[in-house]
């Protein structure tokens, strides 16, 4: 277990298994995004109310769950960088916070493609748009600040205390914008219900919110590995590879 | 020996002294420098006059938006207002002798934040009532903006200090502290202007009062501590 511990911190050794992990997390990733975006944009049934506008779900919760998958995984990682100093810990934060922030503007975005046909508006300040932006917000912070610190080691710390900071909000701004104004359906997925919807509809869902997941961990991978090298590139086993991809 | 001289050879300073030592320190130190004191007060004034000038000076709008506009420009002075909160340390290196004390740095960082908002928010607290006569509310809903602003602004000193100690020393640390600190204001923004619509409409206003010293209650127990992390950090940095 320990020895498992240690060599989760090295990053050579994260490079290797990387290396061996992300076709297979590319292939699973894209086959079942693929599957479930296909199948909901085209074969799945018509919605009885929307018609075929409610068929960017396929889109916008895979992001939407995602976004905020992201940022709990980032405060994950804060921690260990805070208590073990682990570097891949913060790695994977500075790696992870751009693609978070993405995702979040790309839930931004389809949400208000779906708003105007659905709700007539492009943008209102409901409780759970609010609160999407504010975690915009918070990853800009968080890339902000990782960049405006020029020391490595201060930036993840800094920014991992930020994160956390930010974490113990997130619940706090959820639930008083919700209280403040709120207009967005509850969550599609509950793991406590069942869902509302028919399988025809939801096993869709399913399939490309699983997708996303895979496809986010190949991403976080092959970022993470971008930045190990510039971070290790003056390291013995850095400078083999690179000598060894040249001939 | 004396008790002063003892306690001098054995440097014991206990917990509540070091940090009424630090707050009556930070008191002194700001008075001396008055403009500064004064400063956030007249933006506070000057950004509330804006939105009659900007938006529209009619009564109806003034009063239904009034409450928002104070709270608004009171978090803006606050925020503008935390730079000032370590950097006067961190530049002459009181800082780092705080850093090096026997006590804890969450307590100390406590004090000084403490001091912020006797300096900061407790006079916009007492400002409040003229400007919302200004926008035209009601007496009721002044005395209640009053009471929001008193549990807030601690809050928004207390939070502000975490934005404050993690961009000690950076270059643009100001635009870089409101990125930072505005997503962490939202829920208090939000608590304050709507324990004030409450009041306007009528409504019992004791749970969203609740609801604001317990946001108050949570950063007075966990923002020493990431403001005091955030300290170590910063120092370490230059």
């Amino acid at each position: 277990m320990w020895q498992f511990f240690h060599k989760l911190g090295s990053p050579k050794w994260f490079y290797g298994i990387a290396t061996r992990l992300m076709p297979w997390l590319l292939a699973a990733g894209a086959l079942l995004l693929l599957s479930g975006v296909v199948w909901g944009l085209a074969f799945a049934p018509k919605d009885y109310l929307q018609g075929n506008s409610y068929r960017i779900i396929y889109i916008h919760v895979p992001a939407a769950f995602l976004a905020q998958s992201a940022y709990i995984m980032m405060a994950v990682a804060a921690v260990v960088t805070l208590v073990w100093r682990m570097k891949l810990a913060d790695v994977f934060v500075k790696a992870v916070a751009p693609v978070g922030l993405w995702l979040t503007f790309l839930a931004l975005f389809t949400g208000a493609v779906w708003g105007k046909p659905t709700w007539g508006t492009w943008w209102v300040w409901d409780a759970r748009l609010t609160s999407m932006l504010i975690l915009l917000f918070l990853y800009g912070g968080v890339i902000a600040l990782g960049r405006a610190i020029s020391d490595e080691k201060s930036a993840a710390r800094a920014t991992a205390v930020l994160v956390l900071v930010g974490v113990v909000n997130i619940p706090i701004i959820k639930y008083s914008v919700e209280w403040w104004n709120t207009l967005h359906q509850p969550a599609t997925f509950k793991l406590t219900e069942k869902p509302s919807m028919p399988p025809e509809m939801w096993v869709p869902l399913l399939l490309s919110v699983l997708g996303l997941y895979l496809i986010f961990g190949w991403l976080a991978c092959i970022r993470m590995q971008s930045e190990i090298l510039i971070r290790e590139s003056r390291t013995r086993w850095v400078r083999e590879l690179v000598m060894a991809g040249r001939n | 020996m004396t008790e002063h001289r003892r306690r001098l050879a054995s440097s014991d300073v206990g917990l509540l002294a070091a940090m009424k030592a630090v707050f009556l320190r930070d008191l002194r130190v700001a008075f001396r420098q008055r403009q500064d004191l004064v400063n956030p007060l007249l933006f506070f004034v000057m950004v509330v006059t804006l939105f009659p000038l900007g938006v529209s000076p009619e009564v109806s709008f003034l009063r239904e938006a009034g409450a928002g506009i104070l709270w608004v420009a009171a978090l803006l002075s606050v925020l503008l207002s935390l730079d000032h909160l370590f950097r006067h340390d961190y530049d002459d290196g009181t800082l780092e002798q705080l850093v090096l004390q026997p006590q804890p740095l969450f307590l100390l960082v406590l004090a000084k934040t403490l001091a912020h908002w006797m300096l900061t928010g407790l006079p916009l607290v007492l400002l409040a009532p003229v400007l919302g006569v200004m926008v035209h509310q009601p007496g009721n809903s002044i005395a209640v903006l009053c009471l929001t602003l008193l549990i807030g602004t601690p809050a928004l000193s207390l939070i502000g200090a975490i934005g404050a100690a993690l961009t000690l020393g950076l270059r643009s640390a100001g635009v870089l502290l409101s990125l930072l600190i505005i997503p962490l204001y939202i829920p208090v923004l939000i608590f304050g202007t709507g324990t004030v619509a409450a009041a306007a409409e009528g409504a019992p206003v004791g749970g969203h009062l609740a609801l604001m010293a317990a946001f108050l209650v949570l950063a007075l127990t966990l923002a020493p501590f990431a403001a005091a992390s955030a300290l170590r950090i910063s120092l370490s940095n230059s």
